[in-house]
Formats: C-alpha cells, structure tokens, sequence
C-alpha cells in the first residue's frame, strides 16, 4: 500500500509489489498496490521507482488508469537499477515518486481518428490511453494501433494485442522486423504498415512511442499522409534524474524533457530530433 | 462475368490513375495468377522473367543463408510489388518469394513489359515514376531495419 504522500516530490513513498510478471527475455511487469485511495494520473506519465539500495529510474506507467488501486510499470532490465527493479517480486518494498510529467492527447482527440504507433517496449507508455481510448470507443473515430517488434518472440502484451483485435472496433496491426518463415504475420518495418492503414489524416490525432529513430521516421510518414505535425505527438526518453526539472539531467535543448515532456509535438521536436548535437 | 486485364489493372493501386491507351497496353503483358499458401512464386538465382502485383493475400520475402533457417525480411501485401530484379540486368531474383496466404496477383510478363518500354519511352517513364517511389521507400524501409533500432543499448 502506498502511504500519503507527504508533499515532497523528492521523497519516496514505499509501496508493496503485489505481483511480478514476465512479459518477454528481460522484460518485467510490476504490479504495485497503489492503496484504497488509489494513484490518479495521466496516460503517458511516469514515475521514479527506487530499487532501495541500488538507485531510481524513470519508468512510464503503463496501467489502466481507471484502475487506479494497482500501479502497473513495465521494465526492461538493461542496467543496474532497472535490472533491480525487474527482480522484484510480490512482497517486496519499492519506493515511488510521481506520477510526472505531461501525458498523451487522449481526451483533445476527441472526435477525431487516433492513430497509434508503438514499437517495442514503446507500447507500454502508451496502452494507458488504448485503454481510455476504448472505455470511451463512441467519442473517437477511427482508432488505428500499429505495433513493431524485433521479432515474433519479441512482441510486448501479444495476449492484450489479441483481446483487442478481437473486439473489431480496432484496426490492429503487428509487423517484426525479422522472422522466420513459420511467422504469417508481417514482417518489415513499423514504417512500411502505415499506407495500408486506414485513416483520414485531416482529423487524426497521433501518438508515437519507440526508439527515437523509428518515432522520426514514422512521424515523417504521418506528416507525408498529411496528418498535421502539431498533431503528432511523440514521447521522449532522457536521463530523468529529479523529475521536476530542476537537476537538468533530461535537458534537451531548451526543454527538459521530464517537466516539458515526455509528451511532445511533432512540430516541436521534429527540428530538435535531428539535432545531433544534443 | 469475365473481367478483362485492363480492369483488374486499372483497378490495382500501383496502376493507379494510368490513361487508358497505356493499360491497354500493359494489359497485353498481365495475367492473372493464384499461389496456395506455401508455394514459391519465385526463387533466388532464377530468371527475373515475371513480377506480381498482389491484389489478396500477403507474400514473405525471404533470404536463406546456408546452415541456418531462412529470414523473412519483408512481407508484402495486396496494392503493393513482389519483385523488382526484372528492371535491371541480369534479370535475376536475389530472393526467395513464397505465399503466406492464398494469394490472387496480376503476373507481368517481364521481358514483355521491358520491350513496350523500349519501345514507348514515355511508357518507360511512366513505369519508372511508379517504381521508384517503391525501391526509395524499401531502401529507407531497410535502412531502418538494419540499425536493429529495438536491439538492446550498448
């Protein structure tokens, strides 16, 4: 259960992990007990999760936020602190801080055609909003979800993307980068999915999460479609260290990325993104 | 009803917006072809005689590296291209070619189409307008694919 917080963005509130599930090779899905009173946020926002003894790390929450009595985090273990945060198992203590930063457009795309594109673990900070976008289906035109992985084996939440699929109010699309010939789905680039998607780029609104490379190119096919930059949001990913944007670990330009972001406009970053200088 | 390969052509997104003398022309260079799901449409070495514009059904393009299995490297769908070695010498396919699903395709005849855009330069230009888009877009596609861009960080 996670204690009132005292008010301190800085200070961790302990929580219990009350389940630990494996998505895929060295990815994690924390449960949390957030507490009867629950932790309210925004699709898109993280939290610092502090492995005591090891150090925090910024990591997207990727719950329903309807549900807001369990906090879901989904981690990748690739260093020291999110490899001692992917250990944890139900019992243990973590500490959290957050909820942080500005989250996706869900409720402005109201009425309009939304288009999703995740690639890998990117589909994490983005199920929040498929989940709102679905609990609320009749505000929304066309809801479209392209997803990219390595490879068959490495597709995040298959079981959920299947569940989905299944509802028929959701066009679904997976593609793998490589696969064996055993694979029937596509294969190629999350890029090369997007002219087969059905969509009326005059009204749709866009959000993107994945490697900073793959966010830029399919931005730049989003923006050849026709969809409108300043409706193509992408979400960053920087050294978070404070998240409140005052140590300036996650500057990026003139922004930082953990008060700023992570949610950001095409318009905004396209100049920022090919900047190699920053 | 029988439909004549001018309709299926004119109807394929790739022949998009074509003028009727130019798909009656091309017509003269299609068939329709059927491939169960499974079956090869072409493999890498052999001749680059005939490409497919797939209209149902998605075809796996795959490179087979000896002792070990083969990669799929790109799946293609209906409105889109299987084949582009038969543009330029040595006419030979570089890859494998195999249905995922059932697939309907219009078959070109390659060396027929190569001689009408000899022949008619501005077919030949027109065929070239259409085609590149196609290899910059798989060019960039692979570019992509090659920085492994969902590979663990260093």
């Amino acid at each position: 259960m996670l204690p009132r917080s005292s008010g301190d963005p800085m200070v961790p509130q302990v929580a219990r992990v009350v389940a630990s599930r494996r998505e895929l090779g060295d990815v994690w899905t924390l449960d949390i007990d957030a507490g009867p009173s629950g932790f309210p946020f925004q699709p898109g926002q993280f939290n610092m999760l502090y492995a005591f003894g090891v150090g925090e790390a910024a990591i997207s929450i990727s719950g329903d936020p309807a549900k807001a009595r369990r906090l879901i985090h989904t981690i990748r273990s690739v260093g020291k602190v999110s490899d001692a945060l992917a250990r944890l198992n139900a019992g243990d203590t973590v500490g959290v801080r957050g909820p942080f930063g500005g989250g996706w457009p869900v409720a402005a795309a109201e009425g309009a055609d939304v288009v999703i594109v995740a690639g890998g673990l990117g589909l994490a900070p983005l199920r929040p909003s498929i989940y709102q976008l679905l609990a609320n289906r009749d505000r929304y035109g066309r809801i479209v979800l392209l997803c990219g992985a390595r490879s068959p084996n490495d597709i995040l939440y298959r079981s959920e993307l299947e569940e989905w699929r299944a509802r028929l109010d959701i066009d679904i699309d997976v593609s793998v980068d490589h696969a064996s010939p055993e694979w029937h789905g596509n294969v190629g680039v999350v890029t090369t999915l997007m002219p087969r998607a059905s969509f009326d780029p005059a009204r749709t609104v866009a959000m993107i999460c994945g490697p900073e490379i793959m966010m830029r190119f399919v931005a730049i096919e989003l923006e050849n479609r026709g969809v409108e930059p300043a409706r193509i949001y992408l979400s960053m990913e920087r050294n978070m260290k404070c998240a409140i944007g005052r140590c300036g670990h996650c500057q990026f330009s003139s922004d930082f990325v953990c008060k700023d972001g992570p949610v950001a406009t095409w318009a905004h970053l396209r100049r920022l993104l090919s900047l190699k200088e920053i | 009803m029988i439909v004549g390969m001018d309709a299926i052509i004119r109807e394929h997104r790739f022949f998009a917006g074509l003028d009727e003398p130019t798909i009656r022309l091309l017509a003269g260079c299609a068939r329709n072809v059927v491939f169960k799901s499974g079956q090869y449409l072409f493999h890498a070495g052999e001749d680059a005689n005939e490409f497919y514009l797939v209209r149902e059904g998605r075809v796996a393009l795959d490179v087979v590296t000896p002792g070990r299995s083969a990669i799929t490297f790109q799946t293609v769908g209906p409105g889109e291209i299987v084949g582009v070695s038969w543009l330029l010498p040595p006419y030979k396919w570089m890859h494998d070619a195999h249905a995922v699903d059932p697939v309907r395709a219009i078959g070109m005849d390659a060396k027929c189409l190569r001689g009408k855009c000899d022949a008619d330069h501005d077919v030949g230009y027109e065929m070239m307008r259409r085609f590149l888009p196609v290899l910059v877009s798989r060019l960039h596609a692979t570019r992509l694919q090659l920085l492994d861009v969902y590979g663990k960080p260093d």
